[in-house]
């Protein structure tokens, strides 16, 4: 199976505080990481690495064989430009806590947007895929509608097609369910567990255990910025070696 | 025990209880009539307001002074000067605003002297400084600054470096002068407004485009800049308002094509001073309500998406559709 995520020695420092201290992980293409851990350990930060949200002090990223952010020339790194950063955010879908999504577009216009603007497709044929894509999360009631007039889960999955409609090849979440109520986040998971059904490469930062549990192929125990533990969810969750990793597993099991 | 969700009582009946009363309201409301009233009778039975020469004629054989040519040239010349200064205005005050926010320092310091300075001097004082400005220098031209030092330098006399130059009287004059000092101002202003729109957007907006690929011209101009106008519009009508009164300042350039100084220039002639002030008041009230009126719309057609009555709007809607209504919005 061909990488299709490679992080190594990822650090990262927000003044003097470093919240990465060399931060390695692979995912295969089709994989499914999850990143567990307490608030503070990097989790976040480290997903905003992958799609150069975040500059990374030290370490490398690469996605599908490509450096992120950077070219490599004649043993030298040179910074990318703005606009060839875009193109390889174009090919990393990211989905975020507080949605974000754009408030005063509707959600197919929030969909289409960016293939429309981005990548300049034909609207009639962007259009077609959006709808294709929101029907797919539930939503094809909802595609006149402002985010405002939608609940948080609905928000959420239209977020999620919105990031689809870029055809990305791995997607970034970063704590999907952390901002729901607890009775709409089966619906958001709900959609998480088709697409890594459909073969997409995913790195869910998370704490819904039982996702984990369920979808991953491996899981990634984060603390103090470095990764403490990983492994098959089934070792990691049931039979933590770690005694950190034990600890944050029996509060919040 | 079970409770039953229904449980089959009778609906009591809807309360009719008597309000509470405010006789407060009445009293204030009794002396707000006398007032008004009493100001009506100021103004209708005061022969001095001379109602005819406003309205019907002010001299024999002409209109009203309302409507008189001269009167109707300088109103089109101050709405004229209002649309352009404000075009200036706002599109130098988005591209100092952004220069503002830039990460670059010389940009954001360059931009904020711009602000410090233009907010700092009177429209009044920079629209006599702009008006004399040709005394100063008397061409006006692009090209290669310091172009006869530079020629010295290599030995060549009056080496001229201007790509091309007008004569400033022709260019910095009247009309214009007052344009460019009014829009210069202004900029500054809108600078500060657009700067406030940007910078109440959330973070988690630019960041959401940016992470779809956009670039930052997209992102300014597809996802900030329209949710920043919600903000940014109140203010400026504010702005619009303010400058259709602010072109009187520009009688001093001098421009004579402007609503104020006509309605005085009628008046040294006739020696009629007060219904012209009302007649310029009558035009400032009617100009400056219409661009209200503008401004409610505007408004309207940028909070898409937000507020409470595009929510009961659509809720309104689902519950047609629910019960196989018709939709009818």
């Amino acid at each position: 199976m061909t990488e299709m995520v490679r992080a190594e020695s990822v650090h990262k420092s927000f003044g003097s505080l470093e919240v990465l201290k060399g931060v390695d992980l692979t995912v295969p293409q089709g994989g499914v990481s999850c990143v567990l851990g307490p608030s503070g350990s990097g989790k976040s930060t480290f997903l905003r690495c992958i799609n150069h949200l975040d500059k990374l002090d030290a370490g490398r990223i690469l996605v599908d064989g490509e450096l992120v952010g950077y070219r490599e020339r004649g043993g030298k790194l040179h910074e990318l430009s703005e606009r060839d950063v875009a193109k390889q955010r174009q090919t990393i879908g990211m989905v975020f806590q507080r949605f974000n999504l754009f408030p005063h577009m509707t959600a197919l216009d929030n969909v289409m947007e960016a293939p429309c603007r981005v990548k300049r497709e034909s609207k009639a044929e962007v259009r077609d895929r959006a709808l294709a894509l929101l029907d797919r999360v539930g939503l094809a009631e909802k595609v006149d509608n402002y985010p405002g007039q939608l609940s948080g889960g609905q928000q959420q999955r239209v977020a999620i097609a919105r990031a689809l409609a870029m055809r990305p090849k791995v997607m970034l979440f970063d704590e999907p369910t952390s901002a729901l109520d607890p009775e709409l986040v089966g619906e958001v998971l709900e959609v998480m567990k088709g697409l890594a059904r459909d073969g997409m490469t995913m790195i869910v930062v998370t704490h819904e255990i039982g996702f984990a549990r369920e979808v991953a192929d491996e899981v990634v125990f984060m603390d103090g910025g470095v990764v403490v533990e990983k492994g098959p969810p089934a070792e990691i969750i049931a039979n933590p070696q770690q005694e950190r990793t034990k600890a944050f597993l029996s509060k919040v099991l | 025990m079970t409770h039953p969700t229904e449980t089959g009582r009778e609906r009591p009946a809807a309360i009719k209880a008597v309000p509470v009363r405010h006789p407060g309201r009445w009293v204030a409301i009794a002396v707000l009539a006398v007032l008004v009233a009493m100001f009506l009778h100021l103004i209708f039975t005061n022969a001095g307001f001379r109602w005819s020469f406003i309205f019907t004629s002010y001299a024999p054989g002409k209109r009203g002074v309302m409507f008189t040519e001269p009167v109707l040239e300088g109103l089109r010349g101050t709405i004229l000067l209002t649309v352009f200064s404000m075009l200036i205005g706002v599109g130098l005050g988005i591209v100092i605003a952004i220069m503002r926010l830039s990460p670059n320092k010389v940009l954001s310091t360059v931009a904020w002297v711009y602000t410090w300075f233009f907010r700092a001097v009177p429209r009044l004082v920079l629209a006599v400084i702009f008006g004399n400005l040709n005394i100063l220098w008397t061409r006006i031209g692009f090209g290669l600054p310091f172009d006869k030092q530079i020629g010295q330098l290599f030995g060549i006399d009056n080496f001229d470096g201007q790509i091309f130059s007008v004569k400033s009287t022709d260019l910095l004059a009247g009309f214009v002068a007052g344009m460019i000092a009014l829009g210069l101002s202004e900029a500054a202003y809108m600078a500060e407004i657009v700067r406030a729109g940007i910078q109440s957007i959330d973070e988690g907006q630019s960041e959401a485009a940016v992470a779809l690929g956009m670039s930052r011209g997209q992102v300014l101009r597809r996802i900030v800049l329209p949710q920043a106008m919600r903000v940014i519009v109140p203010p400026t009508g504010n702005e619009v308002i303010a400058m259709v009164k602010d072109t009187s300042l520009v009688a001093y350039v001098p421009v004579t094509g402007e609503l104020f100084f006509q309605l005085q220039q009628v008046e040294a002639r006739t020696f009629v001073v007060l219904p012209c002030l009302v007649a310029a008041l009558l035009w400032y009230l009617i100009i400056c309500s219409v661009l209200m009126v503008i401004q409610f719309f505007v408004e309207r057609h940028f909070s898409k998406g937000y507020g409470a009555a595009g929510k009961a709007r659509q809720r309104l809607r689902d519950i047609q559709v629910e019960q196989g209504g018709r939709i009818t919005t």
